[in-house]
């Protein structure tokens, strides 16, 4: 498979801040590509090394093998869809699509054809004389993925692209985007502080922390198998155990974790604390259990006794789920 | 246990409450001031110039004669004044282009990059002109571009004088020098009205989002194509307010082109003098109807270009 982007150690440093530090990536082509990591910590930087409104403070990028360290943005076969979609609000929707092909020299009649396929693909027909003023959050993101499609790019950029859209809307738009991906067999990398986001729907990615690549590879190898303790913290809801309760749930002295719908609530057990907290998910509850100064949660599936709060109790798992992590 | 509802503190509580009560109220206390200035003071008196131009003046006794004519518009259409108005339309046209292209580089500086200090210095720089005396302006700059000025000074220095000798050459500027030539009237009016253009511009830069401009280049245009395409249709209305400041001062000025250029009669000037000396208001009236009926033309002009559609 060939690689449509590549890092090579890259660095974008802002003076003293290293925004991206060292980064080595590789993005397939025709993969679903998330880049998941707190605010800050280089996701975004790097989504804008790709477009070129950022330039590499070090190491080489190259997009489908050729090296673009010295290619302005309006030269580099990718485009993208912006986190406030910054259509243009003079302009209406056909001609926000049109853009790309207006600049190109595209005569007016087979562009604005080609705008009301676009159009039509991201389901907006008949929108194109609106302008985005008088469109729903919703319909501005389709209008600025049919933009950002019509120049048909060797890679889309997807920056935060759902983060404006409220949740019933967010999910539509995530299987949307997947299918779309899938039908135009375009490489997607997409930038989102979303775990769920990122997991649902990514081919594979990368999780970032404080410039640096913390792990990468696919969503199933991510939630199961964390490389450390800051992505088994950000990528869901697992319970990080430290060495010394990792040794007396029966490993080694070890960082560890340990997902909640993989504990299960005992009477008695090696390790047992005081519940401090219930809370009621629908299909399941979430109990939270004081062991030796950890919090522990269990997802306890609905219909199973759950004990109350304040009372003791013990957990045990199978000790195929327990994750042992690098670092001390 | 103190109640539901708390013990009115004063009269202050009270009023509030009949404000929250009645909202009209508290528009209508602060809208009738501005509305009865605005409507009698502002509207009232241009509707007594407006009446004044249909009046005329016998030309015997010099009396204004107070009954319905066109005669006095029909007089604005006699060759000498005719000339007048071309030449301060003229006049403000070139003012407000030259002011527009001076201004532009200036405001997108300090839109897109001036932080901090800099800032400060911008509008520092663009204000301070405006706090000393116009008068004393335009008299410096009849200085400076006088015969023995330092302009001509530097041009002979620099052996450049040619470059002045050959602007005043051109027909319809010749003259003695920069200071009698309506190029020196023409260069006081962009250095007046020029922080007029670059504010309300450098404001409407200052909205255009800078993710607009990067989504123009990631979709293939060039810097002058997302020049032509997306910043200078959002900075329209900006420009367009400018111009209106830069056209209808021009437009309206007397004083600059008495001091510099060649005295050559300027709408305002007309104005000044017809009303003054000659005692014709009728006439003046109807000179001063002539900027507000070009700047309506102008209006209505951008605003089917599409100059306010960013709005």
């Amino acid at each position: 498979m060939t690689a449509a982007v590549e890092f090579l150690n890259v660095s974008r440093h802002f003076g003293a801040v290293k925004a991206v530090d060292g980064v080595d990536l590789t993005i397939a082509e025709g993969s679903f590509f998330a880049m998941l990591g707190p605010s800050g910590s280089g996701k975004t930087t790097c989504l804008r090394l790709i477009s070129g409104f950022e330039q590499p403070t070090g190491g080489a990028i190259r997009i489908f093998g050729e090296d673009v360290s010295t290619t302005p943005p309006h030269l580099r076969a990718v485009n993208t869809v912006f986190q406030d979609y910054a259509l243009f609000p003079h302009l209406n929707v056909r001609d926000n699509v049109a853009y790309g092909l207006m600049v190109k020299g595209m005569a007016r009649a087979p562009r604005y054809a080609k705008a009301e396929e676009m159009l039509a693909l991201v389901h907006l027909e008949g929108y194109g004389d609106r302008k985005p003023a008088q469109l729903s959050g919703g319909q501005r993101q389709r209008v600025a993925l049919a933009r950002a499609l019509v120049n048909e790019p060797r890679v889309l950029l997807l920056d935060e692209p759902l983060g404006a859209l409220d949740l019933k809307l967010r999910e539509a738009m995530q299987d949307e985007l997947k299918a779309l991906q899938v039908k135009l067999g375009l490489t997607f990398v997409f930038v989102t502080h979303d775990q769920h986001e990122a997991l649902s729907m990514a081919d594979s990615l990368a999780v970032f922390n404080e410039g640096k690549i913390a792990q990468i590879g696919t969503p199933q190898e991510i939630y199961d198998r964390p490389a450390s303790r800051f992505v088994a913290d950000f990528v869901g809801s697992s319970n990080v155990l430290p060495p010394a309760l990792t040794q007396a749930l029966g490993g080694p002295a070890r960082w560890s974790s340990l997902r909640p719908e993989t504990v299960r609530l005992a009477v008695t057990g090696p390790v047992s604390g005081p519940v401090t907290a219930l809370r009621y998910l629908g299909a399941a509850t979430r109990v939270v259990i004081r062991v030796a100064e950890t919090e522990v949660a269990a997802l306890v599936p609905a219909g199973q006794p759950l004990p109350a709060e304040g009372e003791t109790r013990s957990i045990a798992f199978d000790p195929s789920a327990l994750h042992l992590m690098e670092g001390a | 246990m103190s109640g539901a509802i708390l013990p009115a503190r004063g009269p202050g509580d009270r009023l509030t409450a009949l404000f929250w009560r009645r909202p009209w109220v508290l528009l209508l206390l602060l809208v009738s001031p501005p509305l009865l200035w605005l409507g009698v003071v502002y509207l009232g008196s241009l509707a007594a110039l407006l009446l004044q131009s249909f009046y005329s003046i016998d030309e015997f006794s010099g009396v204004v004669k107070e009954e319905f004519t066109l005669k006095t518009y029909a007089e604005l259409f006699r060759a000498q004044n005719l000339d007048i108005i071309t030449r301060t339309v003229l006049m403000a046209a070139a003012v407000t282009l030259a002011s527009a292209a001076l201004a532009f580089p200036i405001a997108y500086f300090a839109a897109r990059y001036a932080k901090g200090p800099w800032k400060a210095a911008f509008y520092l720089g663009v204000m301070l002109p405006l706090w000393s005396s116009y008068l004393v302006k335009v008299y410096a700059w009849k200085l400076i571009l006088a015969k023995e000025g330092i302009l001509t000074w530097a041009a002979e220095r620099t052996h450049t004088s040619w470059i002045i000798d050959g602007i005043l050459s051109v027909p319809g500027l010749e003259s003695s020098s920069l200071s009698t030539s309506p190029v020196g009237t023409f260069a006081v009016f962009v250095y007046v009205w020029l922080p007029y253009m670059i504010l309300p511009m450098q404001a409407a830069l200052e909205r255009v989002p800078v993710s607009m401009l990067e989504a123009s280049a990631d979709l293939g245009a060039t810097r002058a194509q997302t020049f032509r395409s997306v910043v200078l249709p959002l900075a329209m209305p900006g420009v367009i307010a400018g111009s209106i400041f830069t056209f209808s001062l021009t437009l309206g000025d007397y004083i600059i082109p008495q001091i510099v250029g060649n005295s050559a009669n300027f709408i305002g000037m007309a104005v000044y003098q017809l009303q003054g000396t000659a005692g014709n208001i009728p006439l003046a009236a109807a000179f001063a109807v002539v900027p507000i009926l070009i700047m309506l033309a102008y209006l209505t002009a951008a605003k089917r270009a599409g100059a306010f559609d960013a709005l």
